[in-house]
């Protein structure tokens, strides 16, 4: 069993699955169950002045058949008293020393309200407490939330106001609503930030109801914009992460990773892109606490297959694997095999490479009425376009080609000095135009 | 209520044919289909139906599309969903099989895809301009109806004749009813008189009309006669009381109230009409069925999934045996079979022939025949140009055209007895060719 335990600047966690801020955080009573269950943490659900939230507050995506690929709220900050979370964080601590209590505060931005505040929860016993300068819908009405976020300046200045009052850890969680993350995880490290938590929610309009006319969700008449979530939201956030991990001027900051994470194989991979523990709100939402389970089960074994004794060992393995598209090899080369005796004949790569790609794919109607199809090696330029869209697991595979070529990025290419030649690209002949 | 955990296999399944999919069952299984590229589903269909086309349309919750795309290829869609055998057409060829994974449900699929508007009050189809031709089509049934209903849409005036008492034909009164049941067969005949057509049930042609008055009212006649009762197989006993024709006794279940409870029931054959009498038999409760066929399992004509369906519905299955006589003072108390046996022939012709001396006797209270339907060889001989075949089949052209100009024919009279969507396909192609002709004809008189 390799070791799950984590280290996040200077908080001990009995592993890295802790939960989002959000709805499985309302309660004290949530979490001692969610701790209970197996998670290592939590962040609270966020703290200010409380709120009243409409009733109607979430709608979803579904794909295919399935639902919540995505998860879309215009739910607000807690709509509890500050008191009683106070209670209750205390509570929670005292019946669970060992698991992480992290705790979400937003309020207006001046640094006495910080400093009440913070004042208070780290008396009730939080480990840390984590900047909401991410919350898309209504508080950034309010000047709070992405509002602070999207601007580095307010980012910088109010991280370093919390930093002042606090004694504990101080979270930054992140907006994806801007441009370039670096520029956001540089403003927070420059105020002071322990740790960089990230994503937040992405704007959005999940869809609009196609009798009345009103996006969802539908709150009387009217809809608003919200805040999504959930699976479809993970590569956005995997290159956040990774991005803010590679960046030499946030290097070292740590990283909780959030967003769309959903079974061990996400953690493992936000792990890998540079995160030290991950948190998750939407596939508990969905699924609810026991998910915990699956998730600390399947990375141990995965980890013992690596032979890896800590998860530590696996954390940020694959960011100096992130590069620049002028750094990579233009002579790979990759060619796609099709394995005959698995191909259902569908048809599906033929269709998809002739339209879509690089009409590098033959079929035919054979004598007992298949569809056999044959790549034409010639004309593939190894996209990868077949081999994701075709059905069955195996059958066409992407093989790499040793054909005499020599390693060569785009900039060496430009330079005066080629290491070598160029491998021939297949081209599209020229049909249309033809007299 | 208690029940007790007890199934037999007799009271497996019932009668009742499967429920239609709701919306999010519709959703997932549209879904999994892969929308193969010249989709072998599709090129299995006898009437092409673009059958990845009308899944998509469904997955996309566009449920008039996913009917127009079904009802443009084959106007009795929604009965084609019910009791076409989808396992050795359109599902049996779905690439999924490959996978060795469960094909694409695409029957029910079709049913969710067209009931909205079979059965709604949707006119999806407006009638073209009318051409002022009038075209009598003899016979209700699915390729009779399916040519009905093309003329219709193309702007001539149809009459339906039908000597049965309710129009359909065979998939009113023969199909089996887990399958579909009567009401469903009766409210897709009613969407087929909203394209236009007009029906007159109870009038045999030959009998109560005329075949000559036809052709005089109407400029062009379609023949969709089917094929007649099983006929009796000349056995001692066969006027007892509980020996019956299979297909009545079918027609008996579809109408409702058929009580086997006590009955030992024969059936008496190997093919369509053998496997769904006993099935409905078995599922009605009877006490013991029997199949009795005289050769072995690997040579019914009934296909494997409908044999499954039997077997598990708990009918017997008794091969390598004929009928001799049925016994009984009155009705029946027994069958009496002699085995059967292949004798290797000269010349490398195996020939069936009985054991000797291998007479055995079941005891059964009702005798059915389903050895094969008649050909309408009386009312088709009366018929000036229309030859049959020396199997009675109506001899026809690629476009269905008998050797009366006037005359067209098509489904199980032309084929011998196939399927729903066959004989679909032969109304549907001959009312084109109809079209045509007429057409033709009228440019040629301007
Ligand atoms: C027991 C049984 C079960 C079957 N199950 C299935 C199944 O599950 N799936 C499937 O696809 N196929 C099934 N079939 C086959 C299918 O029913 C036929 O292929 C199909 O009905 C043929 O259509 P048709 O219009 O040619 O003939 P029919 O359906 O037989 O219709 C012929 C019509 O013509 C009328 N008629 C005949 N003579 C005259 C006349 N002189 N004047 C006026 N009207 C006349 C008859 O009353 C009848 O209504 C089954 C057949 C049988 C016997
Ligand atoms: C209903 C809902 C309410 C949320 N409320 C908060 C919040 O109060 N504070 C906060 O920092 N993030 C909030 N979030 C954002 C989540 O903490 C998380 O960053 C985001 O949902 C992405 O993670 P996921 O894909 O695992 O859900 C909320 C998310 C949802 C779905
Ligand atoms: S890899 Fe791309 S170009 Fe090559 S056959 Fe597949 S789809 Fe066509």
């Amino acid at each position: 069993m390799a070791d799950l335990s984590v280290n996040i600047c200077g908080i001990e966690s009995p592993n890295p699955f802790w939960l989002a801020s959000a709805p499985p955080t309302n309660t004290g009573d949530q979490i001692a169950r969610a701790f209970d269950a197996g998670w290592g943490g939590a962040v609270w659900k966020t703290l200010g002045d409380p709120v009243e939230n409409v009733y109607s507050r979430y709608s979803a995506v579904d794909l295919n058949g399935q639902k919540m690929m995505g998860f879309s709220n215009i739910e607000l900050i807690t709509d509890r008293s500050l008191a009683v979370n106070l209670v209750e964080i205390e509570a929670v601590k005292k019946r669970h020393p060992e698991n992480v209590v992290i705790v979400s505060l937003m309020v207006e931005s001046n640094p006495e309200a910080w400093d009440e505040i913070i004042t208070q929860v780290e008396q009730a016993g939080a480990d840390g407490i984590e900047l909401n300068f991410g919350c898309p819908h209504g508080m950034s009405e309010r000047g709070m939330g992405s509002a602070v976020g999207q601007v580095p300046e307010y980012t910088c200045d109010i991280t370093r106001w919390a930093k002042a009052s606090a004694t504990v850890p101080v979270f930054v969680k992140l907006t994806p609503n801007i441009t370039d993350i670096t520029v956001a995880a540089r403003a927070a490290k420059s105020g002071g930030a322990d740790a960089v938590s990230l994503i937040n929610t992405i704007n959005s309009i999940t869809g609009v109801d196609l009798d009345s006319f009103i996006p969802r969700p539908v709150v009387g008449n009217k809809s608003s914009h919200g805040g999504y979530s959930g699976p479809a939201v993970k590569p956005i956030a995997l290159n956040m992460v990774a991005a803010i991990a590679a960046d030499p001027v946030t290097e070292g900051l740590p990283i909780s990773g959030i967003g769309g994470i959903a079974t061990w194989q996400d953690v493992a991979e936000f792990i890998l892109l540079g995160s030290t523990t991950v948190q998750v709100c939407t596939a508990v939402m969905h699924h609810g606490y026991r998910i915990v389970e699956g998730m600390a089960e399947g990375l141990s074994n995965y980890l013992d297959s690596k032979g890896m004794a800590s998860v530590n060992e696996l954390r940020g393995r694959a960011v100096a694997k992130v590069t620049d598209w002028q750094s990579l090899d233009i002579n790979y080369i990759v060619k796609a095999e099709i394995d005959q005796d698995k191909c259902i004949h569908c048809g599906l790569c033929y269709v998809a490479c002739l339209d879509g790609a690089h009409q590098a794919i033959g079929a035919e109607r054979t004598q007992d009425d298949k569809t056999r199809v044959w790549i034409i090696d010639d004309l593939c330029v190894g996209c990868n376009l077949c081999s994701l869209i075709c059905p069955v697991q195996g059958c066409i595979e992407m093989v790499e080609r040793e054909l005499g070529q020599t390693h060569m990025t785009w900039n060496e290419y430009l330079s005066d000095d080629k290491p070598g030649e160029l491998h021939p690209r297949p081209k599209h002949g020229i049909t249309i135009g033809e007299a | 209520m208690h029940q007790t955990a007890v199934t037999t296999a007799a009271n497996a399944g019932g009668l009742a044919p499967a429920p239609t999919m709701t919306p999010d069952e519709a959703l997932v299984e549209a879904h999994r289909c892969l929308m193969c590229w010249d989709a072998p589903c599709t090129r299995a269909c006898p009437t092409t139906i673009d059958v990845p086309g009308f899944i998509k349309q469904i997955a996309y919750d566009d449920l008039i599309g996913s009917a127009r795309t079904i009802l443009e290829s084959n106007i009795l869609g929604a009965s084609c969903a019910r009791v076409c055998p989808t396992e050795v057409l359109c599902a049996g060829a779905c690439v999924l099989n490959d996978l060795h994974e469960r094909p694409i449900d695409i029957g029910r699929l079709q049913a969710y895809g067209t009931d909205g508007v079979v059965f709604g009050d949707i006119d999806l189809f407006k009638p073209s301009e009318p051409t002022g031709h009038s075209i009598a089509v003899v016979g209700a049934g699915p390729a009779g109806l399916a040519c009905g209903a093309e003329l219709a849409r193309l702007g001539h005036d149809v009459v339906l004749y039908d000597a049965n008492e309710e129009p359909g034909g065979l998939n009113t009164y023969g199909v089996a009813s887990y399958k579909m049941d009567m009401a469903t067969s009766l409210r897709e005949v009613d969407f087929v008189r909203r394209l236009g057509v007009e029906i007159r049930q109870s009038t045999a042609v030959g009998s109560d009309v005329a075949m000559d008055d036809l052709l005089v009212d109407h400029a062009a006649i379609f023949l969709g006669v089917g094929l007649g009762p099983v006929p009796p197989l000349g056995l001692d006993g066969e006027g007892l009381d509980g020996v019956a024709d299979a297909l009545e006794f079918i027609a008996d279940v579809r109408a409702g109230g058929v009580d086997l409870a006590g009955q030992r029931v024969a059936v008496i054959g190997g093919g369509n009409t053998a496997i769904d009498a006993v099935t409905q038999a078995a599922r009605l409760g009877a006490e013991r069925v029997y199949l009795v066929y005289r050769r072995g399992r690997d040579e019914m004509k009934a296909y494997p999934h409908d044999i499954e369906r039997a077997l598990t519905s708990g009918v017997e299955f008794i091969h390598w045996s004929a009928p001799v006589r049925i016994e009984g003072s009155g009705s029946v108390a027994a069958l009496v079979c002699e085995r059967t046996a292949y004798s290797g022939g000269g010349n490398g012709v195996r020939e069936l022939a009985a054991v000797p001396e291998s007479e055995y006797k079941l005891p059964v209270t009702m005798v059915m025949r389903a050895t094969g339907q008649e050909k309408r060889r009386g009312f088709l001989d009366a018929l000036d140009g229309v030859a049959t075949d020396a199997g009675g089949r109506v001899i026809v052209d690629e476009n269905f055209r008998t050797g009366n100009p006037r005359i067209w024919a098509g489904g199980d009279c032309v084929n011998g007895g196939r399927e729903v969507v066959n004989a679909v396909a032969h109304g549907k192609a001959a009312a084109l060719d109809i079209d045509r002709m007429l057409r033709s004809d009228d440019a040629a008189r301007e």
